[in-house]
């Protein structure tokens, strides 16, 4: 199964090694990883998704832990949560088919960034079957994929950490626990 | 050792924070974290490191081989429970102790390794004697730095000392660069204290399961204990007595674990495993409780794991989160020190009877017992059971035992019985052959009052034989029992077991190993015949210095019983020349 792990780490050289050395070591692929800085001061946030046997997430999760830069983990597992991935496409284009691309790109609320004479770069943020979706489309489409740039999964649970969001906004519990409901494929907002 | 002198600078230097150079901070700090030994290997990327230590009252043990200090820094560690430490060179000097490193890591052993390495500003440049050892000993090691600047050098080595005892211990490895000890800053003792140690979030005791734990003893009919590594390493063996007793249970051992429980104890069922008796494996396959402790289910105990202990409810107290589930899915995990675990086990247990269970392993025994080597009559034969036995029986069994890797090691393990912690020091996880000799140096540095012996096979001692040398240069009162037999004599069995007796590459040939010790200006004996073995022994013992005894046994002899690799538990190969209670497995 897909199990998708949130850790916290020291932003220090090295770091990233030993937590890639880990799933190496288990012999497990990493599908994606995305990391950057977090809301912690000197702590980065990685998002690492990987296919694992279902019994592999605790051991995972309790391994991640030992490592000493490793300051917090989470696995996602099934629980509720927003996941996104941004993808810049570069495409060549024709002037006769720039506005098919252009209407593409409405349709899948996307956005071009850069236009020039011969091609232009599409970014786009959303889940990854949506972006699997226009690329697919593209290929499709008589214009032709330069380069592909994708940024990997980043996750974040949903109405979780209950408490820090009462401290952080210092109002009562009952108040901030009411769900906000957001739905996943809903279209990205505009930017 | 330092001087008074040196005693009181280095004292000053921990309360009165002062300049001083990075090779000073290194020795500074060490000796501030209560290191009297160290055992290393000059060279160029380390040697202002060694240049300041003449200011600080440390002694530092020169090896013949980078392996070797960490082997002894190992072995340091095992017989004191205290952090060993080992130090090296850039390059080959830091690649040496790799081993070493690894060895410690199977076995949870809290060392310290330092490395130099070239000056930062050359660092990735290829530059002479320069090794990644940070990369190479990333997966062997809890955590490791690599320091550049001197003020980071005390406060990276009290977190190494920190990491390395903390939890499950285990290796760190500090590389500190050559700029960075030539360098000065203010070594300030207190303020380079590491933080507070973080608890594993996973390491934690629910009531529930500790309730649910009791339940499970209380109901059992057929409970055994599984004694690991951990009551050692924890201090646990009074909790684990108070358990086995009250309970009434049978404890088996790992080999890591011999000396957990005292061997004579009525309890004490011996070891399992591969090479464990017959009774144990059947006592833990016939099982309907398993209470493991700080043991991890590793693959020479458990064999096939899917015919495992099938009948048993399994409760497992372990330190680390990761080790649950993972070898074998365990029914109650009690995760946390196992020392804190059964002091909060205990006032939950009642005592219970556990007497028809204890006779039926009793029972079990037959006469098994009967038909061991030990109790042949002395055909004029002399088997490595033999040697063990004598020892044992001669020393009281009170001597500190390092072993090497391979039959020796297993013989021991079956019959020198140990009653106390850190009597037996032996590389269990990674099974390194040449452990011996080098561990045995650091053992008796650790424990100068104590009789240690080393005990190698032929193919072993020769890996690290070198050492003799810082025997002799050290002064060390380490007696040594080569067990001969001409043969790397475990994989010639399994040779003999599973590959139609092809002894490839196994036959050896070696040197006369008393006048390898004579070149070495320590004295020794040839040993042929069970008479000589005991007035051997004897003469070893009295002797002042290190004595070599070069112990002729049989030489196609085997290690019985044998759990084939991959077998269940209770499928072994039984003792020759007696009816087997079990068909002979397969090739496997």
């Amino acid at each position: 199964m897909l199990h998708t792990f949130i850790a916290y780490v020291d932003d220090k050289p090295g770091v990233l090694t030993r937590v890639a050395s880990l799933f190496r070591r288990l012999n497990i692929n990493i599908t994606s990883l995305t990391v950057g800085r977090s809301e912690r001061d000197g702590l980065s946030r990685m998002t690492i998704v990987c296919e694992a046997s279902a019994e592999a997430g605790h051991r995972i999760r309790a391994s991640l832990f030992k490592l000493e830069n490793v300051v917090d983990v989470d696995d996602i597992a099934q629980a509720p949560n927003v996941t996104r991935e941004l993808a810049l496409i570069k495409v060549a284009v024709t002037k006769e088919l720039r506005s098919q691309i252009f209407e593409l790109v409405e349709v899948f609320r996307a956005r071009i960034v850069d236009l020039t004479a011969e091609s232009l770069m599409i970014e786009m943020t959303g889940v990854e079957s949506k972006i699997e979706g226009l690329i697919e489309i593209l290929r499709a489409s008589d214009c032709c994929i330069l380069e592909l740039c994708r940024s990997g999964k980043m996750t974040m649970r949903r109405s979780h950490h209950v408490s820090s969001v009462v401290r952080a906004m210092s109002v009562p519990a009952n108040e901030s626990e009411e769900p906000r409901p957001v739905d996943e494929d809903a279209p990205a907002l505009p930017q | 050792m330092g001087t008074h002198a040196t005693t009181q600078a280095a004292n000053a230097h921990l309360t009165t924070p002062t300049r001083l150079t990075g090779a000073e901070i290194v020795w500074a700090t060490l000796y501030g974290e209560g290191v009297t030994d160290v055992f290393g290997y000059p060279g160029g990327a380390i040697l202002p490191v060694y240049d300041a230590l003449r200011k600080f009252p440390i002694h530092h043990t020169l090896v013949r081989h980078e392996q070797g200090a960490a082997h002894m820094a190992d072995g340091y560690a095992r017989a004191s429970g205290k952090v060993g430490v080992a130090m090296a060179t850039s390059g080959p000097g830091a690649t040496n102790l790799v081993t070493g490193i690894a060895t410690a890591m199977l076995d949870s052993i809290p060392i310290v390794c330092i490395t130099g390495n070239v000056s930062s500003k050359v660092l990735g440049t290829d530059a002479f004697q320069e090794v990644d050892i940070t990369g190479i000993t990333l997966p062997v090691t809890k955590h490791n730095f690599l320091v550049s600047r001197p003020e980071d050098i005390a406060p990276a080595i009290r977190h190494a000392f920190q990491i390395a005892r903390s939890a499950r211990p285990g290796p760190v490895l500090v590389d500190i660069t050559k700029d960075a000890q030539q360098g000065t800053a203010i070594f300030d003792f207190a303020a380079a204290a590491p933080p507070p140690h973080r608890p594993h979030p996973m390491r934690r005791v629910e009531v529930s399961a500790l309730d649910q734990a009791a339940e499970l003893i209380r109901n059992a009919q057929r409970p055994v204990i599984l004694a690991g590594h951990g009551v050692i390493e924890s201090g646990a063996g009074e909790q684990l007595l108070s358990l086995a007793e009250r309970a009434q249970i049978p404890v088996a051992l790992t080999l890591l674990g011999l000396g957990g429980f005292p061997a004579s104890h009525s309890l004490n069922i011996g070891m399992m495993g591969m090479h464990g008796e017959s009774w144990v494996n059947h006592a833990i396959q016939d099982a309907d409780l398993l209470i493991a402790c700080g043991m991890r289910f590793d693959d020479r105990v458990t064999g096939a794991t899917a015919t495992y202990a099938l009948k048993a409810k399994k409760i497992h107290i372990e330190v680390d989160p990761s080790e649950i589930n993972k070898n074998i899915k365990v029914d109650v995990a009690l995760v946390g020190d196992l020392a804190q675990v059964l002091d909060q086990l205990l006032p939950r247990v009642a005592t219970r009877n556990g007497a028809a269970w204890l006779k039926t392993i009793e029972a079990s025994k037959g006469a098994v017992a009967v038909h061991d080597i030990k109790n042949l009559p002395d055909s004029g034969h002399l088997y490595a059971a033999h040697v063990m036995h004598d020892l044992w029986h001669i020393t009281g069994g009170d001597a500190i035992i390092v072993t090497d890797v391979g039959q020796h090691q297993m013989w021991e393990a079956q019959y020198f019985h140990h009653e106390r912690p850190r009597t037996l020091i032996t590389s269990g996880g990674l099974g390194t052959m040449g452990f011996g000799l080098p561990a045995a140096i650091g053992a008796k540095t650790a424990c100068p009052d104590k009789e240690v012996w080393v005990i190698a096979g032929d193919g072993g001692f020769q890996m690290t034989a070198a050492e003799l040398a810082t025997i002799v240069q050290e002064g060390l009162k380490v007696n040594i029992a080569i067990v001969n037999n001409g043969y790397l004599g475990m994989v010639r069995q399994w040779q003999e077991f599973f590959y139609e007796r092809n002894y490839e590459a196994t036959p050896l040939v070696s040197p006369d190993f008393v006048k390898l010790a004579d070149a070495h200006g320590l004295p020794g004996r040839t040993v042929r015949t069970r008479t000589e073995l005991d007035q051997a022994v004897a003469v070893a013992r009295a002797a002042k210095g290190a004595f070599l005894l070069n112990i002729h046994v049989e030489k196609e002899d085997a290690v019985y019983p044998m759990i084939p690799a991959g077998n269940a538990l209770h499928e072994m190969i039984r003792r020759p020349g007696k009816k087997p209670l079990d068909k002979p497995a397969g090739n496997k």
